[in-house]
């Protein structure tokens, strides 16, 4: 293999428990976004954008979506000879066979494969941020700082700042101290969980770390803190920009609505920065003449005679006569029949909803966002035909 | 072995739908939102099982290169066949072929390494959703030297004029072929026949100076070849004029019609990587058909907006095509208007023409 000036590492193998019915099947990278993405392409278009071609994607939780799903990556222009991208499970070797114990421990497991492109840097990234972002600027930052390592931060309000992991910074940005969620925060810059390395110096940690026996395998728990304790040169590198960690079934539903504004914040629409998908291959959306669309995205393939406002649906999707969808988002293949009401919900995918159902969260609930999949839709049909008798 | 190759042969397809065709072959012409006349003959040979494809292009058909590709799409970028684009290049002075024949003699090579048996001939003016195995096994189980696909249509409509009209016996033999105006059953340029038949006669042809395979081995049929019609009962479409294109592309805004042609094969085409549609607050849409890539703040109905179409808030669009990445101002009005690509209207135009006369504005036109 060529030399490589940066290799990227992609944590996908999280499990995304907080996603509930979403990630029952499903690693969370995997999951729908923006009516027709998956989470995972954002990362994958910023690496496909900012001209890096060689891509490690770790895997572990439900793998097989997310393995056909990315292919041989043709979609992101990630079939290369030289690089490209790779698909990293977990694997059984001559001392054993152990999973992925945590972030830091599965970039060590692929020690090898990182080695056969003899990179100067590496960049690990996780599958589970919403955020267009050129990596190429990060390196150019890394590199006229010379850094050992560069953390990619966002500016947070105060309030909110001890849900992530801080970083204190000198005025240069060189950070001195890093801390994780901690009760009084003493910054407002939250790491994005994007590390750029020099390859010889995380290469030389990694390694160290692995044999430490307190240690729990993660970058920011483990080897950011070991590094600054070596007194390594860490550098913050600020971002601006959208950025959203879709965890949560809020936060999914949230970052979803974002795109509905005229003026979004996150524009999905810049010819300059697409985002690369697999294309599912529906033809043209077709809105009836019964049908009521505003402020709304609607993904092709879809046929809509009811009423959708304020609401992301993805492809393939059918929605009744009479129906209204109200501030929700409809994954794909769903096919809604007529009379039905469908407010503050995530409908997941392929779901059939008979013709009279109601599906909104409780009335004592209405900051909560009802999430709907198969179990949950039974439930409702069995309680509303309780409730009739 | 594969039994099929196919033949998508553009060499008799003028170029009749006005500015949509000044600078791009009828096959490449924008059709249904977001596909190209030549996807449905594709797709039909993809889910057939087709893995050899021979495109015989004469004219303007740079952008039907650039749409075609590597034949990905269609799942015919191949080690082992695929899809070939075989523009004319004959330079050879003891060559006497002419018309389509010329493109079958001098591709010989294609035919021979093809591992098919039978040659599946078709154009792109006639859109269609023809199961092509089950013309196949249709052609064997009659024992037939060719079989023509034919379309018994209900209402003759002026598209029709132009088409060849298929006589049979009432057994599926056919008796006559001709161009008579009154008869309903019309010839979709889909036929089948055995390769070597189908070469054997490109010889013969060649040898009595003939120029157009399917008039004179066919229609005139003077070997008396044994010749069967398959009936065709699925979406058909022939679009061989501007009034053609405008009225069929709109009649997919009925929902039966936009079912038929898609719900049931999936058709196949370039791959773009355009975010969904976006409707604005003040979006009023019915009665239409999107891609994605749009993002609509005015009035749109009766209407079909390719990928990617920006229609600013007071807009409005009625009974009109508008192809890919067309601006459309504020307080446009527009009714009854072909837009080809990348047209821009500043706000405040009108552009009005006639359902049988819609108005045409050339791709890249800005107003």
């Amino acid at each position: 293999m060529a030399k490589k000036e940066v290799v990227a590492m992609l944590l996908a193998g999280g499990q995304g428990k907080r996603l509930k019915g979403l990630t029952k099947s499903l690693a969370k990278p995997a999951v729908y976004f923006g009516g027709t993405y998956r989470i995972i392409d954002f990362p994958l278009s910023n690496c496909s954008n900012s001209g890096i071609d060689t891509v490690g994607v770790l895997t572990q939780y439900e793998p097989l979506v997310l393995h056909s799903y990315i292919g041989i990556g043709s979609d992101w222009d990630l079939d290369r000879k030289n690089g490209g991208v790779y698909v990293l499970p977990p694997h059984e070797r001559e001392d054993g066979s152990n999973w992925y114990r945590g972030t830091a421990d599965a970039i060590y497991r692929n020690l090898n494969f990182i080695e056969q492109f003899d990179p100067e840097h590496v960049l690990i990234l996780s599958g589970d941020h919403i955020y267009k972002m050129d990596y190429e600027k990060m390196l150019q930052y890394h590199k006229e700082k010379d850094a050992d390592c560069t953390i990619s931060v966002i500016d947070v309000p105060l309030e909110e700042a001890s849900r992530f992991g801080l970083l204190n910074t000198h005025d240069d940005y060189r950070i001195y101290e890093f801390e994780e969620k901690p009760p009084e925060p003493k910054s407002t810059l939250a790491s994005m969980g994007i590390y750029l390395f020099k390859w010889d110096v995380l290469k030389r940690f990694l390694i160290q770390d692995e044999q430490q026996a307190s240690t729990s395998y993660d970058f920011g728990k483990d080897i950011i803190p070991l590094l600054l304790e070596n007194e390594k040169s860490l550098y913050a590198y600020p971002f601006e920009g959208y950025w959203k960690d879709v965890g949560t079934i809020r936060s999914l539903w949230e970052s979803n609505m974002d795109l509905l504004d005229e003026e979004t914040p996150f524009n999905l629409n810049d010819p300059d920065w697409r985002i690369y998908t697999r294309n599912p291959n529906q033809p043209a959306q077709y809105i009836s003449p019964s049908a009521k669309v505003r402020n709304c995205i609607i993904s092709e393939g879809s046929v809509v005679h009811g009423e959708v406002d304020h609401s992301v649906m993805f492809y393939g999707i059918e929605v009744g006569e009479n129906s209204s969808v109200t501030d929700s988002v409809i994954m794909p293949r769903v096919k809604i029949g007529q009379n039905v009401r469908i407010h503050k919900a995530i409908i997941a995918e392929g779901l059939v909803i008979p013709d009279g159902v109601h599906l909104s969260p409780a009335p004592k609930d209405e900051s909560d966002i009802l999430l709907v999949d198969q179990e949950e839709l039974e439930r409702q049909l069995l309680e509303g035909m309780t409730s009739k008798a | 072995m594969k039994p099929l190759i196919g033949v998508i042969n553009l060499d008799h397809e003028l170029e009749e739908l006005k500015e949509l065709t000044y600078f791009r072959c009828g096959a490449a012409v924008p059709y249904a939102g977001r596909y190209r006349l030549i996807d449905f003959v594709l797709s039909n040979m993809m889910n057939a099982g087709i893995e050899s494809i021979g495109v015989f292009v004469r004219r303007k058909y740079r952008s039907l290169m650039d749409h075609l590709g590597d034949g990905k799409p269609w799942d015919l970028d191949r080690k082992h066949g695929g899809m070939f684009i075989l523009p004319p290049d004959w330079n050879d002075p003891t060559d006497t072929s002419q018309g389509d024949l010329q493109h079958f003699h001098n591709n010989l090579d294609f035919f021979r390494r093809g591992s098919g048996q039978y040659v599946v001939h078709a154009g792109s003016r006639h859109v269609t959703k023809a199961d092509l195995q089950d013309v196949y096994r249709y052609h064997i189980s009659k024992g037939a030297d060719v079989t023509l696909v034919c379309k018994k249509v209900d209402q003759l409509l002026p598209e029709h004029d132009a088409c060849v009209k298929v006589e049979d016996d009432g057994n599926g033999h056919v008796v006559d072929i001709h161009q008579s105006a009154d008869h309903p059953n019309i010839y979709t340029e889909i036929f089948i026949m055995e390769k070597e038949l189908f070469l054997h006669q490109v010889q013969r042809c060649i040898a009595h100076g003939e120029s157009h395979f399917f008039r004179d081995v066919i229609q005139k049929n003077p070997d008396g070849l044994n010749i069967a019609a398959y009936a065709y009962d699925g979406y058909h479409a022939v679009i061989n004029s501007i009034d053609s294109y405008y009225r069929n592309s709109l009649e997919l805004l009925n929902s039966g019609l936009y079912e038929q042609l898609f719900k049931e094969q999936p058709v196949h085409t370039k791959i773009k990587y355009e975010a969904p549609a976006k409707y604005l607050d003040t979006a009023e849409v019915k009665h239409s058909l999107l891609a994605n890539g749009c993002i609509v703040g005015g009035e749109v109905e009766d209407s079909i907006l390719f990928r990617g179409v920006q229609v600013a808030k007071g807009a409005k669009i009625k009974g009109s095509i508008i192809m890919q990445k067309c601006y459309i101002g504020e307080g446009a009005v527009l009714e009854n208007v072909i837009l080809d690509k990348d047209v821009k209207l500043s706000g405040g135009q009108t552009l009005i023409g006639d359902p049988s006369n819609p108005y045409i504005l050339a791709k890249s036109t800005i107003i």
